[in-house]
């Protein structure tokens, strides 16, 4: 199970080898191998508990894997996390938002520490997605969709070169699928690097994409 | 890119923290309500002679803190792991140890200071000599981080499990045992007019040891329970 290596002509920034993964008694995938340039998007499929979030999860650094190895721009990720995490977004199923703060707040404390940043920053990002009114609300009056939209500015205003997207799709309503999509259109033409995991066909346009399928 | 520095996330971690405390203030008062609670109990269920509190004193103190303690620790990062926002720090680019020394540090500032802070109430209900309540309240602040410390590396370990709770203490305690030793034995010093100042100075050094190395214990076993 291996994507074609990038064509000549793009770097290939992120890198995975041979990965072996199990779960319980259940061998998720091996022998995985995949590779990811500017520009190029990943579209992973595969049937529900295939392991779409668990590879995911490999590939962010968050779970080791058996066997293999993920490295970014050539140095590997378990060694060197913080600057693999520094140009690295990950929209996960949960929206990681607190509760108690609002969805301005939530954002302010992920951003800063990534990178300093104006109030500015974060009201541009929210009103990007749609949220100008909802910025002062508390994230748990936030319905689901709304809270999906938090997530994606998020990962709108980290500058971040790579998006790792786990289902982005989930409870958007359809304008806010089509923005999903402009989103990574726009994050491709600017030579940024998307794995996205998500069902159902995507709309991106331009870029170069490929998929990888998970039996 | 540039990456903020270390002093700016810890801060920025403790300042969301406490901001999230003083939302709800409620669960912040258990521990000091159980603290409260405990060593008013005492004196009414005991004969309430002050022979007999002042010589039980030191260890209604110490025991009850250290309870107190533990039961703050459970809820160290319970909250943030169920709802996705430790994924999202150990994914930042700052350390996980240092994010976990600062959130922590959070805890202990609204958990374990107010113990600091009333206990020479509870030390004046418990019939405590005057002048063993400052070395008491300077035990009890270097002794609360260290159980605060000890708590959130235990808690880590056990956060991914579903019902760790009787675990966590089942850890915690035996490791928490030097710091009711040293500290009972700092109070039950000063109240007999020796010098206690050699058990602070364990206590002290515990407390080094603690901050030192659990930041980086904390952190891999969080990387563990997130996996």
């Amino acid at each position: 199970m291996s994507t074609e290596p990038a064509e000549s002509g793009t770097e290939s920034l992120l890198e995975a080898k041979d990965l072996e993964l199990w779960r319980g008694e259940r061998r998720l995938f091996s022998q995985l191998s995949l590779s990811l340039g500017t520009g190029e998007l990943l579209h992973i499929t595969g049937a529900n508990g295939c392991g779409k979030t668990s590879l995911l999860r490999v590939l962010c650094g968050l779970t080791l894997p058996e066997t293999g190895e993920v490295s970014w721009r050539g140095q590997r990720v378990m060694r060197n996390r913080a600057d693999y995490h520094a140009e690295m977004a990950y929209i996960g199923h949960r929206e990681s938002l607190k509760g108690e703060l609002s969805a301005r707040e939530n954002l302010s404390f992920d951003l800063q520490l990534r990178h300093a940043l104006s109030p500015e920053d974060i009201d541009q990002a929210l009103d990007r997605v749609g949220l100008a009114r909802a910025r002062d609300v508390m994230a748990r009056g936030l319905s689901a969709g709304q809270k999906r939209r938090v997530s994606l500015a998020r990962a709108l205003a980290s500058r971040a070169r790579l998006w790792v997207l786990d289902e982005p799709y989930t409870n958007l309503d359809v304008p806010g699928r089509d923005f999903v999509d402009q989103m990574m259109s726009a994050h491709l033409a600017t030579n940024g690097l998307v794995l996205l995991v998500a069902h159902q066909s995507h709309g991106v346009t331009g870029g170069r994409i490929r998929q990888l399928e998970l039996a | 890119m540039e990456v903020p520095g270390l002093g700016q996330a810890f801060a920025l971690q403790v300042g969301r923290d406490m901001r999230l405390a003083f939302r709800h203030l409620g669960q912040l008062a258990n521990p000091l309500m159980f603290f409260i609670m405990v060593t008013t109990l005492f004196p009414l269920a005991l004969n309430p002679s002050p022979q007999l509190l002042e010589a039980i004193a030191p260890g209604v103190v110490w025991v009850a803190a250290l309870l107190a303690s533990l039961l703050a620790s459970e809820s160290l990062f319970r909250q943030d792991v169920d709802d996705g926002t430790m994924e999202q720090l150990a994914l930042s680019p700052q350390p996980l140890a240092l994010m976990l020394l600062a959130k922590t540090a959070a805890h202990w500032l609204m958990t374990g200071l107010p113990l600091v802070l009333v206990s020479p109430i509870v030390a004046y209900g418990l019939f405590l000599p005057q002048e063993a309540v400052p070395v008491t309240m300077g035990a009890l602040a270097l002794a609360t981080p260290i159980l605060s410390l000890i708590g959130g590396m235990m808690a880590a370990l056990t956060v991914g499990l579903r019902r760790g709770g009787g675990l966590l203490s089942l850890l915690i305690l035996p490791i928490a045992m030097p710091v009711l030793i040293f500290g009972a034995r700092a109070t039950d010093l000063a109240m007999t007019g020796l010098e206690s100042v050699g058990a602070i100075y364990l206590l002290a050094a515990l407390l080094l040891l603690a901050m030192s190395l659990s930041p980086f214990a904390m952190a891999a076993a969080m990387r563990i329970s997130l996996d």
